[in-house]
């Protein structure tokens, strides 16, 4: 099976032709880099996205957060769940472990407040 | 008097400030706006900026940080909260803030960092009523990233520029249902990535060739009507289509915003609405340089941050007299194909890099430069040419030694 994906790891967005056998990535092409061929193989057995999102703070602002890494794309929803109910104790800087846990990841904070 | 007085304190002030210090100077001042510095950078709270400059995906507001860090390091002074009013084209800066209220500044050199702004709703002249639920994608972005407001529910997006596409998938996991993208063109504006990651991983339609017609509702948003466009982007009758929704969030377009340019008399470029400047992004005004959106509007941000210190390095020079190179005078004409260059113009020998954008999607393309005597003195091949991607190429000095003018053309094959 042949597979047609956009690479999304960086703004150059490369065209991926991915040649699949048993479930496996057996071929690569159209990457510019080595991170095409891992991002090929992750889309097609496992495909993983980052989330950003806000946190509500205690004082009622809202500080913006990632995922520290990329989660499997299935628990996008379950993770926004996650992030909507949780709190932020100020003050906060940038990298401080917001939520532990999710998914595999540490939502962290990407601004200070 | 202050020797260097940078106006705008988001990514391209702050880059330009950086370069400045580096380059020997002390006595910058950046005025900002904004309660902080950061510029637009704040409310993008997506990732992947920073992995050309940084080598890292960094999200907007972290990328942003390392720029303010810097800035506070080297203890380059900041007022925020400042309104700038007035630029002339002696460099005599009129602003205004809370604590000195109206104020003036005599500057040796000035950087222009002002970004730009969305198009707005009032340029699309869309037929229909005036209802609420109607916002640019930045402003519905500020809502819900800076101030945790949802401006809505049911979602439809006009314009597939990134900032459409990236609050497609936000609104999207906030629990709204965004049931269209429509793009006039037939093609997105907007990083193939972003479509893959923030339409079809939600499975958002992209409507190409598709505009909003109509807007229905009195008092709040309760629908709109698209229809599909001919080639001439004209709304085909009997394609109309009626959806729902109480969002339409706009994504049509940012504009350089240069008040102060003008009122400087500084020269604009019809097609970018920003400066005309050459090489060391010097305005038409010795003295008064330019960077960033305000220029021209740029796909990343790591490239504004490249273009400014750009800009910061020549203010330097130019302050302290440091610059010795060779002048001339080499316009840069374009063939419409090739929509504009910046730099529009060359003043000095040396080797130059020349950043342009295309007026349509080409495929298999050359890009040339002729001179006045219609010599080729560039060429390259590329596979496909786009104008959401901005392109560059770097002219030797050798190139351009003779030439009175230059001419930037694009071969389809």
């Amino acid at each position: 099976m042949t597979r047609e994906l956009t690479c999304i790891i960086c703004p150059r967005g490369c065209g991926l032709k991915v040649e699949i056998e048993d479930g496996k990535v057996v071929s690569v092409t159209g990457n510019s880099c080595p991170r095409g061929v891992k991002y090929a193989e992750d889309e097609c057995c496992n495909p993983m996205r980052t989330i950003t999102s806000t946190v509500r703070c205690e004082d009622g602002r809202v500080i913006s957060v990632k995922t520290d890494r990329p989660i499997p794309k299935a628990k996008m929803f379950e993770c926004m769940k996650m992030i909507n109910s949780a709190t932020a104790h100020l003050p906060i800087h940038i990298g401080d472990v917001i939520i532990e846990d999710v998914f595999g990841s540490n939502v962290v904070a990407t601004e200070n407040a | 008097m202050t020797e260097l007085v940078i106006i705008g304190g988001g990514p391209a002030g702050m880059s330009a400030a950086v370069a400045a210090y580096e380059n020997g100077i002390r006595d910058i001042l950046i005025l900002e706006r904004d309660k902080a510095l950061g510029g637009i950078l704040q409310q993008c709270i997506h990732n992947g900026f920073g992995l050309h400059k940084f080598g890292e995906e960094l999200t907007g507001p972290e990328y942003a940080w390392k720029y303010e860090q810097k800035v506070q390091e080297l203890g380059i002074p900041v007022k925020l909260g400042t309104m700038v009013l007035d630029i002339t084209e002696d460099k005599v800066i009129t602003a205004t803030n809370e604590e000195d209220g109206i104020f003036q500044i005599q500057a040796k050199a000035v950087i222009l960092a002002m970004g730009c702004r969305e198009r707005s709703k009032g340029a699309l002249n869309i037929p229909g009523t005036r209802p609420a639920g109607i916002y640019s994608a930045g402003t519905a972005q500020k809502y819900v990233n800076r101030m945790g407001y949802m401006p809505g529910k049911e979602v439809v997006i006009l314009g597939s520029g990134d900032i459409g596409l990236i609050m497609a998938r936000r609104m999207t996991l906030e629990g709204a249902k965004v049931h269209a993208v429509c793009e006039l063109m037939p093609y997105s504006g907007g990083l193939v990535r972003n479509i893959e990651q923030c339409l079809n991983d939600f499975n958002i339609p992209l409507k190409l060739s598709h505009t909003v017609v109509k807007i229905h509702g009195r008092e709040r948003l309760e629908g709109v009507t698209i229809a599909k466009v001919d080639e001439r982007r004209k709304p085909i009758a009997g394609t109309e289509e009626y959806i729902p929704c109480d969002t339409l969030l706009l994504s049509v377009g940012l504009i350089p915003e240069n008040e102060l340019s003008k009122s400087a008399g500084v020269s604009l470029d019809r097609i970018t609405s920003g400066a005309v400047v050459d090489q060391n992004r010097q305005t038409s005004v010795e003295g008064i340089f330019a960077c960033g959106n305000v220029l021209h509007v740029h796909d990343l941000v790591d490239y504004v941050s490249e273009e400014s210190e750009i800009a910061g390095k020549s203010a330097a020079e130019y302050i302290l007299g440091q610059n010795q190179a060779e002048k001339v005078h080499i316009p840069v004409k374009t063939d419409g194909k090739i929509r504009y260059t910046v730099p529009q113009v060359i003043t000095e020998k040396k080797d130059i890099s020349v950043f342009f954008r295309v007026a349509d999607i080409y495929h298999n393309v050359t890009i040339n430069v002729y001179d006045d005597k219609q010599e080729k003195v560039f060429s390259r091949k590329k596979l496909k040419v786009a104008p959401g991607e901005m392109e560059s190429i770097v002219l030797k000095s050798a190139a351009f030694e003779n030439a009175a003018e230059l001419h930037f053309e694009l071969e389809v094959n």
